[in-house]
């Protein structure tokens, strides 16, 4: 046990005070980590107000909650979140910092890794301490192989892969936040709002508990010799408005998209899955009218239970990699699905702009 | 406004190969690691067709592709990357692994960087892929950046825009298939592509012949660079990922929705 160690959970504030599920499930890791030990466990919050996240931490056990607050920080932008974490990190002599590998933090972390003359290890799926040593298991080459390493250098910065940890649920707790100080360079960027997907249709919930993946089939001639992309499109989006299931593409329907084909437009290089796509972590996955080949596969990778529709029962999707294969007819079974799940979409008009 | 723009881009295993770890006495590699064909990491190489046409269009433009890679590997590589778009080579001669360490192969980049002759650094765009695809890290460009004292840097980027004014609109992939929309006073930045809205230009062997003028002298004066592991690995495995998959032919479009619905409110 090396109790000359301390660990800090670096966490933003959402807009509205609140931590997000990935800042919570960071929670869960560091105060573990502190546990096995017996260290010292400090939380630093980053936002315009961070009472409330404050409380929680203490929590979760927190001995210490360092803060940056102020209007420049609650915008997610390279130089003021670098400038805060690193100022956190100074304050809390942590050896072993962690947060969640948020599109937010994600940007930032290694450079303030760099900051610090410590070093990174990001997409960290479990941490553990045997002994007093702490290494993390993470995927190398794309989620193709899954490495476990530890590291002598200190400080030791982690990004926690979301979904890979219990949110922290625990009740709130009492503690005085210390505000530390930070110096900004000018500031010479802005972030001036958000975009959605040009559809208007929101398709990716990395909350959901069901992720369906459509593949190049949809869009390819049928038993009656002709394509049906429209009836595709609106089984796929019905499929997704009733059961608010997050969409994931096969690089070759992705591909179709991009190519400026009339073929489903709100599939885009974002719902990609696969080794030059994302992977996703959701609970269930359905697969339909994809095919995949072996290294292409990964984007099952984080899906707990997998089904496919397949009119080939040699799908590469499904061969000894989904737990259930229907051989049937997609198109058939989702009209079906989309019935079943109380909305039958074929005879909604699309609603674009609203989701 | 011109721009000097430098594309930090690895080489990978070509996607379509099953790779193999083996450990090695210092740590993890991949078995036949030097047979294994090689192709342009694949998010960076996105950076490089941006960088080009950013470059077309702004008159006194440059374009540089530094590559930290195995001189014998990258040069293999650089015979079709160097038909795609004009660009001039910075190599390094070190391991293209995905186990090494990121800061160490941001050390030798930035180093390399700093070193270019004629560099304006205060036109300069570092671009790179936002992960790469033995790393898969999202790392090493930020130290790069952090290296050369640039703190305005971008992640996951999929548009760049430059306005009337020289002014930057980026937007990044954020949670959620949404992106997140800012402005820039402009170079210098560092931004990490991810896919860009560009398609890979078609090979032109003549622009190939041209870039391969340049690119053999760099390839010979590579400077070798030492990087060390991540870490110390105690695995480093594919695990096992067969699963006992039920095939169900004889059901009605019925009974299978029936099955699947059930199965998604469970
Ligand atoms: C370098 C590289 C990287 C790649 N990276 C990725 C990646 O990240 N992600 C990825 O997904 N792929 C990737 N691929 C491609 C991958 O190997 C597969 O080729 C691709 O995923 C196949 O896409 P698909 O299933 O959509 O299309 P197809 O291979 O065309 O398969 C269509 C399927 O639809 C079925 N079908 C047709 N009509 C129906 C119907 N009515 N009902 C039921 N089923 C039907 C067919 O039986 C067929 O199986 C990559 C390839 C390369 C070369």
């Amino acid at each position: 046990m090396d109790s000359t160690v301390s660990i800090l959970v670096l966490a933003h504030v959402e807009p509205d005070g609140a931590l997000a599920r990935p800042a919570l499930e960071t929670f869960t890791a560091g105060a573990d980590l502190a546990k096995q030990l017996g260290a010292p466990f400090v939380v630093g919050l980053v936002g315009t107000d961070t009472a409330s996240a404050a409380s929680i931490a203490a929590g979760c056990g927190a001995a210490r909650v360092l803060m940056v607050n102020g209007a420049a920080f609650a915008q997610a932008r390279y130089a003021t979140d670098a400038a805060a974490a690193e100022a956190i990190a100074r304050a809390s002599g942590a050896e072993i910092i962690l947060a969640a590998g948020t599109s937010r933090w994600m940007r930032v972390l290694a450079g303030v890794a760099e900051r610090l003359g410590g070093c990174i290890d990001t997409h960290i799926t479990r941490v553990v301490a045997e002994s007093g040593t702490v290494s993390i298991a993470r995927w190398y080459y794309r989620q193709r192989i899954e490495g476990v390493t530890s590291r002598t250098a200190r400080p030791w910065i982690m990004a926690i892969e979301p979904g890979t940890h219990e949110a922290f649920a625990g009740a709130a707790g009492d503690v005085t936040a210390e505000p530390v100080a930070v110096s900004l360079p000018e500031l010479r960027s802005e972030v001036t709002g958000v975009r959605s997907p040009a559809s208007g249709e929101q398709t990716i919930r990395p909350d959901a508990a069901l992720l369906l993946v459509a593949g190049a089939g949809w869009t390819k001639k049928q038993a009656d010799g002709e394509t049906h992309v429209p009836e595709a499109e609106s089984l796929i989006l019905g499929c997704l408005r009733a059961s608010q299931a997050s969409l994931g593409g096969s690089k070759s329907l992705v591909d179709l998209s991009g190519e400026g084909q009339a073929v489903l437009p709100f599939m885009t290089h974002l719902n990609q899955i696969g080794q030059t796509g994302s992977s996703p972590r959701h609970r269930k996955g359905l697969a339909t009218c994809c095919h995949g080949e072996e290294p292409h596969v990964v984007g099952w990778r984080f899906i707990t239970e997998r089904r496919a529709v397949n009119l080939n029962a040699n799908c590469g999707w499904a061969q000894g990699k989904t737990d259930v294969l229907y051989v049937a007819d997609a198109f058939e079974v989702m009209r079906k699905v989309n019935e079943k799940l109380g909305k039958a979409s074929e005879d909604r008009p699309r609603e674009a702009g609203r989701s | 406004m011109s721009y000097h723009i430098v594309v930090c881009a690895g080489i990978v295993p070509d996607p379509l190969q099953s790779l193999e770890p083996v450990m090695g006495p210092n740590g993890p590699g991949l078995k036949n690691e030097m047979m294994l064909p090689a192709v342009l990491d694949p998010w960076a190489g996105h950076a490089l067709f941006e960088a080009a046409h950013l470059a077309a269009g702004h008159a006194g433009s440059r374009v540089w592709l530094a590559s930290l890679a195995p001189k014998a590997k990258l040069q293999q590589v650089m015979m079709t990357v160097a038909q795609k778009v004009p660009f001039e080579l910075v190599a390094i001669d070190g391991p293209a692994s995905g186990f090494t360490d990121a800061a160490a192969a941001a050390a030798a980049l930035a180093d390399a960087i700093a070193a270019i002759p004629g560099l304006d650094r205060s036109k300069l765009l570092l671009f790179g892929g936002w992960e790469s695809a033995s790393r898969a890290a999202g790392a090493t460009l930020q130290m790069i950046g952090e290296r050369l004292a640039i703190t305005d840097q971008f992640q996951g980027v999929d548009s760049l825009t430059i306005r009337p004014d020289g002014t930057f609109e980026i937007l990044e992939r954020i949670e959620g298939g949404r992106h997140q929309v800012s402005t820039c006073a402009g170079a210098p930045a560092v931004l990490g592509w991810a896919t860009g809205h560009l398609h890979e230009p078609a090979n032109n062997p003549q622009l190939g012949m041209t870039n391969m003028r340049t690119l053999m002298p760099s390839l010979q004066k590579a400077r070798p660079a030492a990087v060390p592991m991540g870490g110390t690995f105690s695995a480093a495995a594919v695990p096992s990922q067969r699963r006992e998959t039920r095939v169900v032919k004889d059901l009605s479009p019925d009974a299978i929705a029936e099955e699947i619905v059930e199965w998604i409110r469970q």
